[in-house]
């Protein structure tokens, strides 16, 4: 098997799966109990909290626990919307946002919000003076997609953040769960004030995500209860999970630092195979992120393409993998300014660090023997 | 590559004959500290001890160099040939690699471009090697003038931005700018043995620290009152311990089972006299500790009007239990002025967390603030004195903690 679609979702470490395994056993206890087990499952609890916090380069008591990044994104958006509503309601982002940070937005449009969306050029990147103009008075909130998770477009975090500084009543929110573990990242640095990430993208276990929340500020929570996680987000920690996803991202920034430059030589033998295939159209930038690549094949449709690959053990997705069941476009690509075909008809690769120089060799060629009998099929019917 | 950091000791040069020991001592301690750093190598010369670490782990060995009594400052050496070229262009690199990193002090900005106010320098030698042919003034004149030929710099003999100091030793000259201080007091283990006694609180490890200062190797004992408080009070002192070793090396810690003694006080004596006779009773079990691990005083961290069992009434009525030295070393620090050393050691955010200890569960409603010892004395004959110390002593529990240890309870990240 070659899975190449590491970013719908990535295999578990095998030290992390023992790990969850281990934490549900022995640490199965609620750290809100007084007794000896529950304080002990607390001192766990926060051990990671430290441990994730040394990662990021922030302070342990910035980081919140969450059960996805699908909920962190909710959490900030719409967390940062209702706490700071009083301040303003408008909120700006981009227009190849993920799913679950455009349709928060959507929804607090019913709430009496107003959204702007800044769009991208041909590589899928914003330009700050956009940003900079659609800023008004009344803005609160920007949230901006690091990597895309369609064509591994990389927004200029830094920049965007230079731009905000001076505009202290804007939070500035990153998605970052396709960059976290590929590219380097200090959001401190970047002047981010939230930044999701999710376990299942680098390793860890599902059902468990982060949210960096900077010093200072509040968010109304979405999750109301017993007060977990200093009030933001109520419910009993999902300590095994928790405890996996801070080991996984130990394991997957060690394995950014050990390994520079190798997923972009992996990345480099599937692209010049791929340049070798007539009418093949590549639709990630050509400096966007080393472990994704996206592309069109003219004439054929991508399920038929993933189901084919498929069944010679290549594993390839489509658009985002949680919008593929339905027949649709690629909204990123078509803000890319490409045309309806190409934005129907994209195949995404990603990579990770347990992939290898022969697996792409490998894909390679049966990508290149399956797009030539797919189109010789499909000429013959003509 | 590895990193050369002198070493200096203050008041152990002032120490005539035991010198020697005091010196033997602080080596051992220093090795001690640094044993699990790799290539870490210490050299000694007279008045003076080198450590040689690699480059990446010279941060690490300068942290735990602050820690160790009896350095009273230390600083990183660029070396050099014995001769005057290369102690030339050795200081050079050290100046302006102090440049790139910006002014001390003043502006951020490096590099002094044009209409800028230049660093001021000043150079001074020591020869220790006197075979070396240029007398140290003539080495100072050489070297600034070298380096004020070769770098934005300005001479200034009286307060100098960066002061360069040349040491030319048979093994080599040594070149250095800034001296970074250190913890200073004397080496560990060069002055006996203390029992501390440490409750959990913010005033008992600051006290074990100061104790430290002064060359004392710490035991510490621990009153420990299940279920009464709980076991996260004594994980607390333990972590509490595990700091105090940074500075101090190995520490015993005792931990004396006291809830017996707790609730015999409190069945069978007045309430108002509760406080002072559970401080007899510790100070009692405390001095046969001692003397059983050859401890010369017990150390503990009262402060003089801070609470009823700290006034000087009581301190003479508890005290009237042992004939051994009790050590006081914040006797007269504020609770501020305890605080901010807390901070500085480490320990004060392990002391703030709320788990009751010893002192706290059976606090009476109005303690006397000024017990006599007949009183106390009295009221003790309610209890089988001997018996119950007796007992409590039978039953200690003894961990030794090291330094470096450093709780990693869980091995997952």
């Amino acid at each position: 098997m070659i899975y190449l679609d590491n970013s719908a979702t990535t295999k578990p470490y095998p030290e992390v799966i023992q790990t969850v395994q281990e934490v549900m056993e022995r640490y199965f206890a609620n750290p809100s109990a007084l007794h000896a087990k529950g304080e002990e499952a607390r001192r766990l609890l926060e051990e990671a909290r430290r441990a994730a916090s040394r990662i990021l380069h922030v302070e342990a008591d910035e980081v919140i626990f969450t059960s996805s990044a699908t909920e962190s994104n909710n959490l900030a958006i719409k967390g940062a919307a209702f706490q700071y509503a009083h301040r303003g309601k408008h909120l700006v982002t981009t227009t190849v946002e993920h799913p679950s940070v455009e349709q928060p937005l959507a929804q607090l449009v019913d709430f009496g919000f107003e959204v702007t969306r800044i769009p991208v050029d041909r590589n899928g990147v914003i330009r700050v003076e956009d940003l900079r103009r659609a800023l008004r008075d009344d803005t609160i909130l920007v949230s901006v997609i690091w990597v895309n998770n369609e064509t591994g477009s990389v927004q200029p975090l830094a920049e965007i953040g230079r731009l905000l500084k001076e505009r202290r009543k804007v939070i500035f929110h990153v998605d970052a769960v396709q960059g976290f573990g590929k590219l380097p990242l200090d959001p401190k640095a970047c002047g981010i004030d939230m930044l999701s990430l999710s376990a299942h993208k680098f390793h860890g276990p599902r059902g468990a995500g982060l949210l960096y929340l900077r010093r200072g500020l509040a968010l109304s929570p979405l999750l109301a209860g017993g007060g977990q996680e200093g009030g933001a987000r109520s419910g009993t920690e999902n300590l095994p999970g928790i405890v996996g996803m801070v080991q996984a991202m130990r394991l997957t920034e060690q394995q950014r630092t050990e390994k520079q430059g190798y997923l972009e030589r992996l990345r480099r033998i599937l692209l010049d195979g791929i340049r070798d295939i007539p009418e093949a159209m590549l639709n990630s930038p050509p400096d966007g992120a080393p472990h994704i690549l996206n592309v069109s094949f003219h004439g054929i449709k991508p399920e038929v393409l993933i189901h084919a690959l498929e069944e010679k053990g290549v594993y390839v997705s489509t658009l985002s993998a949680c919008s593929a069941r339905r027949q649709k476009l690629s909204r990123v690509l078509l803000a890319m300014g490409m045309d309806e075909e190409r934005a129907g008809s994209s195949i995404r690769f990603s990579l990770t660090y347990s992939n290898t120089a022969e697996e792409m060799k490998e894909a390679v060629r049966i990508l290149q023997e399956t797009v030539k009998q797919l189109r010789e099929w499909t000429e013959v019917k003509r | 590559m590895r990193k050369r950091i002198m070493i200096r000791f203050g008041e152990l040069a002032l120490k005539g004959k035991n010198r020697g020991d005091f010196e033997r001592q602080l080596v051992q301690n220093i090795k001690d500290a640094l044993s699990d750093l790799r290539e870490t190598e210490i050299q000694k010369a007279y008045g003076r001890l080198y450590v040689l670490v690699p480059t990446d782990l010279s941060e690490e060995a300068a942290d735990r160099l602050k820690c160790i009594f009896g350095i009273s400052s230390f600083s990183f050496v660029e070396e050099a040939k014995p001769d005057l070229a290369d102690i030339q262009q050795t200081a050079l690199k050290l100046v302006m690699r102090k440049l790139e990193r910006g002014k001390p002090g003043s502006q951020p900005e490096s590099g002094a471009p044009e209409g800028q106010t230049l660093l001021t320098y000043k150079v001074e030698t020591r020869r220790v090697d006197k075979s070396f042919p240029l007398t140290s003034m003539e080495v100072s004149r050489k070297v600034g003038g070298f380096l004020k030929a070769h770098a934005p710099l300005k001479v200034d003999l009286y307060e100098p931005d960066l002061p360069i100091h040349i040491e030319i030793r048979q093994e080599g000259a040594f070149l250095f700018s800034d001296a970074i201080p250190a913890a200073g007091g004397l080496p560990v283990g060069s002055s006996g043995k203390v029992l501390l006694m440490l409750s959990g609180g913010i005033d008992s490890p600051v006290a074990g620290w100061l104790t430290m200062k002064r060359g004392v190797q710490l035991e510490a004992v621990h009153f420990h009152s299940y279920p009464f408080t709980s076991e996260q009070s004594r994980k607390k002192v333990e972590d509490l311990v595990q700091i105090l070793t940074r500075y101090g090396g190995k520490i015993r810690l005792h931990v004396v089972p006291f809830t017996e003694i707790q609730t015999e006080i409190r069945k069978n004596c007045p309430e108002s006299l509760g406080i002072t006779i559970m401080r007899r009773m510790m100070l009692r079990i405390a001095e046969k500790l001692a003397v059983k691990y050859r401890a010369l005083a017990i150390a503990t961290g009262e402060s003089l009007g801070q609470v009823a069992s700290q006034t000087l009434e009581s301190m003479l009525t508890i005290n009237q239990v042992t004939r051994l030295p009790v050590l006081r070393p914040v006797i007269a620090y504020d609770k501020q002025e305890i605080i901010a050393l807390a901070k500085q050691i480490g320990t004060y955010d392990i002391s703030i967390l709320p788990y009751e200890d010893c002192c706290t569960i059976f606090t009476p409603k109005s303690p006397k603030t000024r017990p006599r010892p007949e009183m106390a004395e009295r009221a003790e004959q309610a209890l089988d004195v001997d018996v119950l110390v007796q007992r409590a002593v039978a039953q200690v529990e003894s961990v030794w903690f090291y330094p470096g240890q450093n709780k990693k309870e869980f091995q997952y990240f």
